[in-house]
């Protein structure tokens, strides 16, 4: 292959003290490709999305993202620990959506939206809000723009977090569980936009366990357990047919 | 299974009105009135007493030296707030901070600054100028380069607000900390995967949240404040309020109306700054809440997700509240 592809973890070892979470993962996604990760609690999957975009260091191995070494710079033999500007240098490209939404509560749906596009990229207000509702139109709130959180559901809120994710124009997007906090009938609205966002091409890794999304968007899936990756393949095939005995004995109680 | 018809979400044939008689409360009502009674008799008697010298509190309510005084006690208030609020900030950000090098020293300011009585530390405030008499810069033990003389401990009033300031400090860093550690960590996270930097992660997104924490025991502060300034009398400083009314009831032996006077003044201003805390606490509510919103249209009542569904907006826990001042 020629071209780099989007994220290429090598070896990655990460630590909390003795705790090891992460134990020598290895993977690669391409341009353009759904990542699904499916796994029991505990087993890291929210800690390797952090280390993607840096929110933790990784003790080994080593992480690219566009070939570019995440937090470090290679100097020779040595490794120089980026300055913080250049680590959110590195985040600009990087979209990430949390479990619990993590809006701003004192700022408006579009205030949240417009905010990191003026205050990182320096984009006048008045762009940056056209481009707010224009995103806001696209997750399909275009109604919503001067809401407080407080006043979405937990679906809205959702897709106010994944708008303001896109309002940096990242080349990855990063899914921790977007779904888990919601209530069920609200998971579909959320689930709709994501497979929109997929369509259009969007580079993504979402952590989940709604299998029926795995299936039908994913282009690979992983199952991890204990910091490992104890099985990946094709979505389908590894939902119907999972090799391994721990992927078997999850996979029965989640579906 | 069969529905009431009347239980249908459209039905307009209501249910029988509730009209009952509401819960008496006759205790209630006779403690009122003795209450009441026994003011109106302290009241009616205090107006007969000579002591009270109604009449020299009307003369010197509105006494020149009284409201320059009174002023002075305003600007004492404002000025070792400021000071106490950006040194109580940083205190706060220090203690707050991996590094243990800032973390000790910001322990060590607390223990020492909410370890004495503000009392004591506004008498050494006071002779500070007569233990330094000069300041020097250079190397110790050796020929100084440059000395000039302590004339910022000579000067009494700017002496006071550093003194009232290093003290409130200490308070406030503790106020500014619950306010800090109440926002959720999920917000700081949410920011820097925004690849905001950590001063616009705290200027945008931290510290307008802990302004909802911080502004109300802060108004209390001031208010507190203002009562503390009386206390530069260990300075010595006598130009604030309570300094210049007990000056002049010491040459006119009214000691009683000119304390009715200061305390007048007193209650006057902690009023005015009871209303504006009450305007600055409803703006920085803003967003928390759906009772909290006037400003914005919402016609539509809206979808009600299941209270866990919300967490970024449940109010995060206060942190541990500083105790009585020292
Ligand atoms: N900041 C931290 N400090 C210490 N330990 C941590 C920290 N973050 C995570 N851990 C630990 O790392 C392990 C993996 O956590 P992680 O959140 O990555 O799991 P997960 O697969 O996302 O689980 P879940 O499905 O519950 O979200 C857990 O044992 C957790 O206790
Ligand atoms: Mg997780």
């Amino acid at each position: 292959m020629t071209e780099e592809p989007m994220v290429r973890a090598d070896r990655v070892s990460k630590s909390f003290g003795s705790n090891m979470v992460l134990r020598s993962i290895s993977l690669e996604v391409q341009r353009g490709e759904v990542l699904c990760m499916v796994g029991p609690s505990g087993s890291g999957k929210s800690t390797f999305l952090r280390c993607i975009n840096h929110l933790e260091k990784i003790d080994a191995g080593r992480l690219f993202v566009e070939g570019e070494l995440v937090g470090y710079r290679q100097k020779g033999e040595k490794l120089l620990e980026l300055k913080p500007k250049e680590a959110s240098l590195q985040r600009r490209d990087i979209g990430m959506v949390f479990q619990r939404f993590n809006l701003f509560p004192h700022m408006t749906a579009l205030e949240n939206i417009s905010q990191a596009p003026m205050r990182v990229k320096g984009l006048p207000k008045a762009k940056a809000v056209a481009r707010a509702m224009e995103l806001m139109e696209r997750v399909g709130l275009g109604d919503k723009a001067d809401h407080y959180p407080a006043h979405l559901s937990g679906g809205q809120q959702q897709r106010v977090a994944i708008a303001r994710a896109l309002a940096m124009d990242p080349k990855l997007m990063l899914f921790d569980e977007p779904t888990s906090a919601l209530d069920p009938e609200l998971v579909g609205e959320v689930l709709d936009v994501m497979k929109g966002l997929a369509r259009s091409g969007m580079t993504m890794i979402v952590v989940t366990h709604e299998m029926g999304f795995a299936r039908e968007v994913a282009d690979s899936l992983v199952f991890m357990d204990g910091g490992v990756i104890v099985e990946s393949g094709d979505p389908r095939e590894m939902l119907a047919n999972p090799k391994e005995a721990r992927t078997q004995s999850f996979l029965s109680k989640v579906l | 299974m069969s529905i009431p018809k009347s239980a249908g979400p459209n039905n307009t044939a209501q249910g029988e009105a509730i009209k009952a008689i509401p819960l008496r409360h006759p205790w209630r009502n006779v403690i009122a009135v003795v209450l009441v009674l026994l003011l109106a008799l302290f009241v009616v008697d205090a107006a007969q007493r000579p002591d009270y010298g109604w009449p020299e509190v009307g003369k010197y309510i509105f006494d020149k030296r009284i409201s320059q005084a009174a002023w002075v006690t305003l600007s004492l208030t404002v000025y070792s707030m400021i000071g106490a609020i950006t040194l109580g900030l940083l205190i706060a950000i220090m203690r707050l901070s991996p590094n243990p090098v800032l973390n000790g020293v910001a322990w060590l300011y607390l223990w020492i600054f909410r370890g004495t009585p503000v009392y004591v530390q506004l008498v050494f405030w006071g002779i500070v100028a007569l233990i330094y008499p000069v300041f020097t810069i250079g190397i110790p033990f050796m020929d100084p380069w440059i000395t000039f003389d302590n004339t910022i401990f000579t000067n009494l009033f700017v002496t006071a607000i550093i003194g009232l300031a290093l003290n409130e400090a200490a308070y406030m860093s503790e106020i500014v900390r619950a306010g800090l550690l109440s926002v959720d960590e999920g917000q700081e996270e949410a920011a820097t995967a925004l690849a905001m930097s950590w001063t616009q992660t705290m200027r945008f997104v931290v510290v307008p949240q802990a302004m909802k924490i911080i502004i109300p025991p802060t108004g209390n502060e001031v208010i507190s404040m203002l009562k503390t300034t009386s206390l530069v009398a260990a300075i010595p400083l006598s130009i604030d309020l309570y300094g210049v009314s007990r000056g002049i009831s010491a040459v006119t032996f009214t000691p009683v109306p000119l304390l009715i006077v200061a305390s007048l003044w007193y209650l006057l201003f902690t009023s005015v700054l009871m209303v504006g805390q009450y305007f600055i606490e409803k703006r920085f509510s803003r967003g928390s809440g759906r009772r909290a919103e006037s400003s914005t249209p919402d016609p539509t009542p809206p979808e009600i997700p299941s209270p866990g569904a919300l967490p970024g907006t449940v109010p995060a826990p206060l942190g541990n509240e500083p105790g009585g001042k020292g």
